[in-house]
């Protein structure tokens, strides 16, 4: 591969400006969340059911005469149903989905906002805050690469901006595709403040072209998997760690308590969505991800092949990416077994987060290896 | 709906959606035979599996920790010079060689004997749910997790049959029976989930094959000079069962040049951005026919069946020795080892040769640093290099005479002085050194004679690598990703339809399904099914069906029909 011309400074000093204002406007972000979630405890809590309800009678009326409609009951794990009532209109072939659920236990909370009229409005300026974070990001990743004409992950700094942009992205999409996730939105603007923090005054390098161990198209592929593959993990870590707080709070209240763990609010609690639904959400995206780390993995190993000779050396790079890898396969092997399902799992998807994250920095800064290069400074 | 059977057949059926094996806790029989049945029924649980797995990945991390053999020998050398206490505990534990170790190699190998048992039996299992039909319908269809029904005015038949075609053209395997019918879909769930652990096997056979059939030498080439593959040129080499030294692929090639680009700027300056060997090599025995080409890091090199990799580069000082009457003793270039990032570079320069001085056979050893871009002055800094480039080369030399001891018999280090049989030169009672720019002279002290700095030369080291499996290994890591796709991402559903005439002259219309609890998309296809149906089978509209019909019936639903993948 070519050298690259050199440095663009003034792009470098661009994206460096860019990065501080986006994790400003995130700062901004978080505490509009935290707005949110004071505001929304005064509010009510928990009518949705009813509220749904409603609204499928109201579609059920509102259906023309000969028009298709089914109603299916589906039975939920904890022994509750929903019911999903699905319209066709005879001419158009539209349909419209609606569902209703029937049991108190598993219902989902109202979100951070409760009823609060204040808090939904923290609520909606955090995301906007968030969006416009995330394009102040992704401009100070882009013009960060642009300066030196290559992909910008070659060191801890970039490659921390590039995870903590993945996060919110990912936070993003599930917000756009319609899932109910704006809960998720203080655990990740903490996150994003915290790592892009790390990154701008522990882990920071000028912009520079890279050592030659780097100059390969492997970069691209095994770098941006890892980088996709943290963002996922930390939101699927998030709803884990909701979950088991959930789950506790449920067990508590079942125990006639009035408090969330550690004596915490109860109403921070029921606007959580269900125990199940978090549980969910979190195996359907380590489900999702573990595929791709699995790719990360062998994209790697090949390119070791073709700059080490040897696909797998046991680096500690690669012992613990292989560790990573084994205790999300035991998580998901104990999803789906009997006894091993709920909690216990739910414990293994925190120890293979906590595996990642030792990965990265731990390896990173406390260990070394052939994956040195990435190290600070 | 005045079916009467009970739950265990329903549960049954659930049971069969997945081939996962069954798990027994209880103790075997009696006697030898009824131990061994049961330690294998154990072995093959999914509960000690998944121990397995774990203990894997704990026994893992002391490698990771600790410095290995495998990796770095040298280091394993220094950390052991530094904990001599616990040393002895730690080779007894094998922890200088984790990944080859007895405990290591055991756990892999008994999670590997359970999932053969696990998976072969489970592939049968598969085998025979693709030849038979999609199970029947159970008797009570309201007990599934996914329910909807209506009353119709069409005929029961009827409703069946297309029914059936509905599923067909879905995709789904459809049988049509007994008043029912019976579909599943997302066989290659279970396709991928057995995929994916056969391919485990073969990663495991690449890894195998490659330890058994695999070779890696290492080799210094300094510019201008060539090698050929041959035990006794390699610096050293590794080799395994079924690759000696004496099966080296046959192949050679000299390196003509070598680039070395450095950042000039900024706080990486120093920092390395492209090496590059330029070598022309031949294979076979014939090294006339000789074909260029470069290798980078990154971008190995395959010559005649061995990869070869850019590993390291430095310099070699072109240095001539003479004696006092101006008899050349020794002239040419010495690799000197790089001992920071600014390339300061360490190494000897051992004259033989010397002869005779004074009447006594004598022999020189010139102990020297190089430096690519000297220091201006050293008296804080000791002789280092600023710059990897060569901006200001400098050779930095104090001077032996005596008994090099190469002739000793044990293998000597070429970057080190074994000085136990030599005095060094000094001047005034100091030990004589000089600093030399290329083309410099100096004349060493008590008349033994000059050294002259001609000028440098790089070098660069490679490693030579034969190592088959790796089209196996990779093979298997690209089946096991699509396996995973295919066991993560396709549900395997059952959708049952069932139409039958009521006492009242209505047909009654049931859609069931069953799914594994994670698809919430089960629901949405059965409603898309149940309104696709309704073409033929239009609801009747005096009604809110399905629950007025056996409300006391209602879901106490299998909710454990996940319960093993």
């Amino acid at each position: 591969m070519p050298l690259a011309a050199g440095v663009d400074l003034q792009l470098a000093d661009l994206s460096n400006k860019l990065i501080y204002a986006a994790m400003a406007v995130y700062l901004l972000a978080m505490f509009a969340h935290i707005f949110e979630w004071t505001f929304g405890s005064k509010g009510a809590v928990a009518v949705r059911s009813t509220e749904q309800a409603t609204l499928a009678e109201t579609v059920a009326a509102t259906a023309p005469q000969g028009a298709k409609k089914v109603t299916v009951t589906v039975a939920s794990a904890g022994g509750g149903t929903t019911t999903l009532t699905r319209t066709a209109l005879a001419d158009a072939g539209a349909t419209v989905v609606t569902s209703g659920r029937g049991d108190e236990d598993q219902v989902d909370g109202l979100g951070a906002a409760g009823t609060s009229e204040k808090g939904d409005l923290a609520g909606r300026i955090a995301i906007s805050l968030t969006v416009l974070g995330a394009l102040l990001h992704i401009g100070g990743v882009l013009t960060r690469g642009l300066s030196v004409e290559r992909w910008p992950w070659g060191n801890m700094y970039e490659f921390s901006c590039a995870f903590a942009l993945t996060t919110v992205l990912a936070y993003l999409g599930l917000l756009v595709s319609g899932k109910k996730v704006r809960w998720l939105g203080l655990p990740v603007t903490v996150a994003v403040v915290l790592t892009l923090g790390l990154a701008v005054s522990v882990l920071y390098t000028e912009s520079e072209q890279l050592v030659p161990a780097l100059h390969s198209y492997w970069l691209a592929i095994h770098v941006s998997a890892a980088i996709m593959c943290g963002g996922a993990f930390y939101a699927a870590f998030a709803a884990t760690a909701l979950y088991l707080g959930k789950d506790w709070y449920d067990r508590r209240m079942a125990e006639g308590l009035t408090t969330g763990p550690f004596g915490t609010s109860a109403s921070i609690w029921q606007r959580l969505p269900a125990a199940s639904t978090l549980d969910k959400l979190s195996y359907r995206i380590n489900a999702l991800v573990f595929p791709l780390w699995t790719f990360t993995i062998i994209a790697g190993a090949i390119w070791a092949e073709a700059a080490w000779g040897k696909y797998w050396e046991w680096d500690p790079k690669e012992t613990w990416s292989f560790i990573t890898w084994v205790v999300y396969a035991c998580y998901l092997h104990a999803r789906a077994t009997a006894g091993w399902k709920g909690r216990k799992a739910a414990y293994l998807a925190l120890l293979a987060f906590a595996c990642f994250l030792f990965n990265y920095y731990g390896v990173n800064i406390f260990v070394t290896g052939k994956h040195s290069y990435a190290g600070v400074g | 709906m005045s079916d009467t059977r009970t739950r265990p057949e329903d549960e049954l059926s659930a049971e069969r959606l997945s081939s996962a094996p069954t798990e027994s806790d209880s103790p075997a029989g009696i006697g030898v035979l009824g131990w061994l049945r049961w330690t294998w029924r154990q072995l093959t649980s999914m509960r000690v599996a998944l121990i397995l797995l774990f203990l894997l990945s704990v026994a893992a991390i002391p490698g990771s920790l600790i410095p290995q053999n495998s990796q770095n020998s040298f280091k394993v050398e220094t950390w052991k010079a530094a904990h001599k206490g616990i040393t002895p505990v730690y080779e007894k534990l094998q922890l200088f060689d984790v990944y080859s170790s007895v405990w290591f190699s055991a756990i892999y190998l008994l999670l590997f004997i359970s999932l053969a048992g696990c998976i072969i039996p489970r592939t049968w299992q598969f085998v025979g749910v693709l030849r038979a039909q999609p199970p029947a319908a159970p008797g009570n269809l309201t007990r599934m997790p996914v329910y909807a029904a209506w009353h119709s005015a069409a005929d029961a038949k009827a409703v069946n049959a297309a029914a059936y075609q509905h599923l067909k053209r879905r995709g789904f395997r459809a049988n049509l029976g007994n008043g029912a019918v019976a579909s599943e879909k997302g066989y290659l769930r279970e396709v991928g989930n057995l995929l994916f652990h056969f391919s485990l096997f073969a990663l495991v056979a690449g890894f195998g094959w490659a330890g058994l059939a695999s070779g890696q030498g290492g080799k210094l080439v300094i510019e201008g000079q060539g090698y050929s593959n041959t035990t006794t040129q390699l610096d050293d080499f590794t080799g395994s069962a079924l690759y000696t030294s004496e099966d080296l692929d046959s192949f050679g090639f000299k390196l003509d040049g070598f680039t070395a680009k450095y950042q000039t700027s900024g706080d990486q300056m120093g920092s390395a951005r492209q090496f590059t060997a330029h070598i022309r090599y031949w294979t076979g025995d014939d090294n006339t026919k000789l074909t260029k080409g470069d290798i980078e890091v990154n971008h190995p090199l395959e010559i005649g069946g061995s990869k070869v990799f850019l590993i390291g580069h430095g310099y070699a000082p072109v240095v001539t020795v003479r004696k006092a009457d101006g008899t050349k003793v020794y002239s040419g270039p010495t690799a000197f080892l790089p001992q920071d990032g600014n390339l300061t570079s360490t190494g000897v320069i051992k004259v033989n040769d010397y002869g005779e001085k004074d009447g006594a056979k004598t022999q020189l050893g010139l102990n020297g640093f190089f430096l690519p871009t000297a220091a201006p002055n050293f008296e804080k800094t000791g002789p280092v290099s600023l710059f990897p480039d060569t901006a200001d080369p400098a050779l930095v030399l104090s001077a032996w005479a005596g008994d090099l001891r190469t002739n000793a018999g044990t293998p000597q280090n070429v970057y080190q002085l074994d000085t136990k049989g030599m005095t060094q030169l000094k001047v005034n009672g100091q030990p004589a050194i000089v600093k030399l720019k290329p083309g410099q002279g100096w004349t060493l002290p008590d008349n033994y004679g000059s050294v002259t700095f001609e000028g440098y030369q790089q070098w660069a080291s490679f490693t030579v690598s034969h190592r088959p499996g790796n089209a196996v290994a990779l093979t298997g890591a690209v089946c096991g990703i699509l396996g995973l796709i295919g066991s993560l991402f396709v549900q395997r559903r059952r959708i049952w339809v069932r139409a039958t005439a009521t006492a009242d002259g209505r047909t009654l219309v049931e859609v069931a399904g069953l799914a594994r609890s994670e698809s919430a998309k089960i629901a949405e296809e059965l409603a898309e099914i149940a309104v696709d149906l309704q073409d033929e089978a239009p609801a009747l509209d005096d009604e809110a069906p399905a629950f007025d019909e056996a409300p006391e019936d209602k879901p106490e639903h299998p909710a454990d029909q996940d319960s093993k993948e």
